[in-house]
């Protein structure tokens, strides 16, 4: 259950109130999602992040994540 | 690469027999899935841990859910993986007895839903004012921020139709609790990646400091596992064990200190009942004395303590201490399979019945 996700940051939008966690766009494998950034309000668009339970909770290094990619897609292809 | 790594692991563990424990289920089923485990030297055993959140939820944390699930205006909002756990009801509830699980209850009309995040319980909220929504909290230190957003979210928007029910989970505490478990003995630890993200190395050196044992944070790639077990047995030789990153890629000492402040800020420490190890201080989260106005337990006033009996043949309890393996129960493979499950750590496809089931053939 503590599975989590590597997708790929599209945008971050401002949120809606200034209390409010900021929202944004990922692509995980070719689906883009609706994510919170509010654990990880340094990221920025283009970044790779790891994803759980419709958070992002760390930022990882492009080679480490498209490693890890290509591993997951030659797993499960 | 590959090769190297188990060259070195075949002549560390030479003579004396080493157990492991890999406490995280999405390890236990990457051991398996890859094929490690028949890689590895048989005096390297690698044991199972308490690392399925579904897999450790008490019998009287589902009775509450059960309860709960089955209250008028209430609608249940949960993780998938919960969804079919099974307990035996005791006679004389709600005039039933036998077994249930979330999706029987759910076939017999309760109100309940699988959410992706927290998050999305909310929105079932927001979207049902006449009802009450209620996410039932399981998880450990990687889902429970995401949780603690949801409820401070809910303060923001000043929701009065969205409860917690906590049985959310801490894992060091846990750790600590088997390293005194007379029925296993852990020569070192494969400590859970993802929790790690958020808690950093800092939680677990009583591991080394305590206990004297070598405590390695590793990912979640075949590589990575051998790679950490790799450094477990070079700490075990040396005599000098330490809490190590493996998964350097993603864990840092400090961890994510925006999630820990989250953790802090909405909820304090309690006691938290595992199945398998029983009551364990400490291990347990409640909602802050500022969000009690969503405690689903306060609101619905749920049955608490309440042991119920899961199937007697289950041996799920005995399976996440590392106290037998699947193999070990009688009903594996022949009563309980992942389409007829006994007990939930066949149910979890992180459980380690299942990944046994799956993969150990």
């Amino acid at each position: 259950m503590c599975l989590a996700v590597i997708g790929k940051i599209i945008e971050i939008r401002k949120p809606v109130e200034p209390d409010a966690f900021p929202q944004g766009l990922v692509e995980v494998f070719g689906i883009k999602r609706t994510i919170s950034f509010g654990l990880l309000p340094s990221a920025a668009k283009d970044d790779y992040v790891l994803i759980h339970a419709g958070f992002a909770i760390q930022k990882l290094e492009p080679k480490d994540a498209k490693k890890t990619l290509k591993l997951l897609k030659a797993n499960n292809g | 690469m590959v090769k190297k790594i188990l060259a070195e692991i075949r002549v560390l563990t030479d003579k004396k027999p080493v157990s492991v424990m890999e406490v995280c289920g999405t390890h236990t089923v990457a051991v398996y899935r890859s094929g490690i485990a028949g890689l590895l030297p048989k005096n390297l055993r690698l044991i199972s841990g308490p690392g399925c959140p579904v897999c450790v939820t008490s019998e009287s944390d589902l009775y509450r859910f059960f309860t709960l699930s089955r209250k008028k205006g209430v609608i249940v909002t949960t993780f998938g993986d919960l969804l079919r756990v099974p307990a035996r009801l005791r006679q004389g509830y709600g005039g039933q007895s036998g077994e249930t699980s979330l999706e029987k209850e759910r076939a017999k009309g309760a109100d309940v839903r699988i959410v992706y995040s927290p998050m999305d319980a909310l929105t079932v909220a927001e979207k049902n004012p006449g009802k009450n929504v209620v996410f039932l909290g399981i998880g450990f230190e990687t889902t429970v921020p995401a949780i603690a957003g949801a409820v401070l979210e809910a303060k923001r928007k000043n929701l009065k139709n969205f409860f917690l029910l906590s049985a959310l989970k801490t894992i060091p505490a846990a750790m600590e609790a088997l390293l005194n478990f007379p029925k296993v003995r852990i020569d070192g630890y494969l400590c859970p990646g993802h929790v790690s993200i958020i808690i950093g190395s800092r939680p677990y050196r009583f591991i080394t400091e305590k206990y004297h044992r070598p405590a390695v944070i590793t990912g979640f790639q075949p590589e990575d596992i051998l790679e950490g077990l790799l450094l477990i047995l070079r700490q075990l030789k040396r005599g000098k064990p330490k809490v190590e990153i493996q998964y350097r890629a993603a864990v840092r000492p400090e961890g994510n200190e925006i999630a820990q402040k989250l953790i802090r800020r909405v909820f304090t420490d309690g006691p938290a009942s595992w199945r398998g190890l029983g009551l364990i201080p400490k291990t347990g989260l409640k909602l802050k004395a500022e969000f009690q106005r969503f405690d689903g337990q306060k609101k619905f006033k749920l049955p608490e303590g309440e042991t119920i009996k899961s199937n007697p043949a289950c041996r799920c309890g005995e399976v996440i201490t590392g106290a037998i393996t699947p193999e070990n129960c009688r009903q594996f493979r022949r009563k309980c399979t992942p389409e007829n499950p006994l007990g939930p750590c066949m149910v979890s496809a992180e459980g380690t019945c299942a990944a046994h089931y799956k993969y150990n053939k």
